[in-house]
């Protein structure tokens, strides 16, 4: 097997954790982390420039290089911003030294697990890489090992692991469907064949599996019913994993259930795979929006503005078309930049203040000028305000949808202004007014947040045309 | 088409459901243990069962590994577990055995519902297969939510892999990757188990999970 960048970003990231493994000390380790990180990024902006050839594991084509440029730069920015966090944790020693080593390992191998998920080109090897990534973040939600922390972890990996079961089924089923059409073996498992054929699959196993790859893979998208791990494992991990959780790891999950809705569209015979979505999305957004006002712990409440956001994803996903599905695609990547971003700032912001509670925070833009108008324009940004990358990419979602659905947008469009008012509520506390509680000076690395927040404040008013182009592609690829 | 070779699979997929509803009414660790060993032993006759049908060789080996881990090592582990924990005593269930008896029935009789009516054309072996898979996927969920107890919940889960395992024997041919990747699961889920059960103990002197409960974020 020769290198070129489709396994370069696995195996940058794969000799990266091996070696961090063993190196000792935390400055080195952490610079190293970034640097491979870094590595990944390039060579994933690599596949841009020169398209490797896909063989029947590893897969690119314009719909996962768009992923995979997403998820490693966020990657790269959180490994910045966790050099700075985890150095302030093991000072205040939250977290033993023994550990870095470990956490930094399982960063990797994270980053491993999800370039995997999104390269694959075998359903099977997408479901290992998806459960690879999912564990190693319950070990990583673990490693505080408070109660809360604990427990957080518990949940999510009892509740991971039913996703983990409807999935695999789901992938069985998908299998049995295409294998009198492929013949037994590989091929009945290889995306680029199944995409071909899937016009002549058996319609009826094809809408089981489906329903089985929405429960499963919508366990870690995080739609509700099935969010209720969701809120607690990114309260209670490392702030670094929350970012890579809400930012990343959703995306992973949604990408794979993508894939699955466009095998489902190209069988005439099959249930649309759309209302599924639009439905699921909805309750996600309303429910989200509406926990958000009685949330006490302020990573918690992200979290449940990560639900509400990935709602609003897939219902435009779930609308279809290619103006719903840029808007999506649009809608996507701006949540990962700013919620990461906004992670970014609670973490150090938790560090600041010593507690996670929000009671115990208040005037922060005058204690903390950087952090507190950082959290705000970040809170600006997610809540969809003009003339941020998000508000343009709400609008078009909305505006897409509205001709064909009306009623259903005027429901989303209710949840994200109550949405908005939830987090303003709690933003007002946190960042005005008398300062409160304990603070402690920053010692913070702003160039993360900033540098995302400056992505989404360009994109609400001006995108390249070449970026709008290759967004334009992707969602007439998605049908 | 019923011939014996059919029979014998359908029997030994049929007597995993049976063993998945002995589980669910078991209230002590040990006697779970035991039923949750035999249900790995069945799960390997019937693996090695299709690798015989299907001429499939490299099922054996997922046999083997099934008899291994799951019927010998796992259980064992466990059982050293539960004995330096002391918690040998009666397990509390959510809900009382015959409820839990009756979901579990409604369980089997949808996915018998599910699963045959969209499998019209499909083999029959792979067919049956597929339903009673489904079946102790499901009665596997029911046990990880009608219990408290985390070794319980454990073994609900590894039942519920076992159903997995079922499935992906049953489709005939499929590759290999998913084989090893379902062991491989199996073994990664039960050390990322051990070390939680580990930690647990650590924190907690129990591994009653409603202990953990009370430590929820959101309460005061």
């Amino acid at each position: 097997m020769t290198f070129d960048a489709l396994n370069g970003v696995l195996l940058i990231p794969a000799v990266s954790a091996a070696l961090l493994a063993v190196l000792p000390g935390y400055v080195l380790t952490s610079r190293l982390n970034v640097l491979g990180t870094f590595l990944t990024f390039a060579t994933a902006v690599s596949l841009f420039v020169v398209e490797p050839r896909s063989g029947p594991y590893l897969l690119v084509d314009d719909l996962n290089k768009v992923f995979i440029v997403l998820t490693t730069f966020v990657s790269f920015t959180t490994s910045v911003f966790s050099a700075s966090y985890i150095g302030h944790e093991i000072e205040i020693g939250r977290l033993r030294p023994a550990y870095v080593r470990f956490y930094h390992a399982m960063y990797q191998i994270l980053m491993f697990g999800m370039n995997l998920a999104l390269v694959a080109n075998n359903i099977g090897l997408m479901w290992v890489a998806i459960e690879l990534a999912t564990l190693t973040t319950v070990l990583m939600v673990g490693i505080y090992r408070t109660h809360e922390a604990l427990e957080a972890a518990w949940k999510y990996f009892i509740l991971g692991s039913v996703g983990i079961a409807l999935a695999l089924f789901g992938t069985i089923l998908i299998y049995m469907a295409a294998r009198p059409v492929t013949g037994e073996g590989l091929d009945a498992m290889v995306w680029t064949v199944l995409i071909t054929k899937a016009a002549k699959f058996d319609p009826a196993l094809l809408n089981v599996a489906f329903v089985f790859l929405l429960l499963g893979y919508g366990t870690k998208v995080g739609l509700a019913p099935l969010h209720a791990w969701l809120p607690d494992a990114h309260a209670e991990g490392p702030t670094p994993i929350s970012a890579v959780l809400s930012g990343l790891l959703l995306n992973v999950a949604l990408y794979a259930l993508l894939r699955f809705k466009m095998l489902l569209a190209l069988n005439p015979a099959a249930i649309a795979p759309g209302p599924l979505m639009v439905t699921m999305g909805l309750i996600s957004a309303v429910f989200a929006a509406f926990m958000l006002y009685r949330r006490r712990d302020i990573k918690r409440m992200f979290a449940y503005s990560s639900i509400e956001h990935m709602g609003i994803i897939v219902f435009a996903f779930g609308m279809g078309g290619p103006l719903a599905n840029f808007a999506a695609l649009l809608h996507m990547t701006m949540h990962s930049l700013t919620k990461s971003a906004i992670f970014f700032a609670v973490g150090h912001i938790a560090q600041v203040k010593g507690t996670q509670k929000m009671a115990d925070m208040g005037g922060l833009t005058v204690t903390h000028p950087v952090l507190g108008w950082g959290l705000v324009l970040g809170v600006v940004a997610i809540a969809g305000l003009p003339p941020l990358g998000i508000f343009m990419s709400e609008f078009l979602v909305v505006s897409s949808t509205f001709a064909r659905q009306p009623w259903l947008v005027l429901i989303l469009v209710f949840a994200i202004i109550v949405a908005l008012g939830g987090l303003f509520l709690r933003l007002n506390g946190i960042a005005f007014g008398e300062p409160r509680g304990t603070s402690a000076p920053a010692e913070a690395s702003y160039v993360p947040m900033f540098s995302h927040l400056a992505i989404v404040f360009v994109a609400g008013i001006y995108m390249p045309p070449a970026l709008v182009a290759g967004f334009q592609n992707v969602a007439r690829l998605l049908g | 088409m019923h011939s014996l070779s059919f029979d014998i699979a359908h029997m030994l997929a049929g007597s995993l459901v049976l063993v998945s509803f002995m589980q669910l009414y078991q209230d002590r660790l040990y006697a779970l243990l035991n039923i949750f060993a035999l249900h790995a032993l069945i799960l390997a006759a019937s693996v090695a069962w299709q690798a015989f049908v299907q001429d499939a060789p490299h099922l054996y080996l997922t046999a083997v590994i099934a008899l291994v881990f799951k019927a010998i090592v796992i259980p064992a582990a466990l059982h050293r577990i539960i004995v330096k924990l002391g918690i040998h005593r009666e397990i509390e269930t959510v809900v009382g055995v015959g409820p839990a008896m009756l979901l579990g029935m409604g369980l089997v009789a949808l996915s018998m519902v599910v699963m045959l009516r969209v499998t019209p054309e499909a083999d029959p072996l792979a067919r049956e297969d597929l339903a009673f898979a489904l079946s102790v996927v499901l009665l596997g969920l029911l046990m990880m939510v009608t219990r408290h107890n985390a070794v319980s919940q454990v073994i609900g889960f590894m039942s519920l892999e076992n159903g997995l395992v079922l499935a992906a024997t049953g489709a005939k041919g499929m590759p290999l990757v998913v084989e090893i990747s379902v062991a491989f699961s199996v073994l990664i889920a039960f050390i990322v188990i051990g070390i939680f059960l580990f930690r647990i103990r650590e924190r907690f002197d129990t591994v009653d999970l409603q202990a953990l409960d009370r430590f929820r974020g959101e309460r005061r």
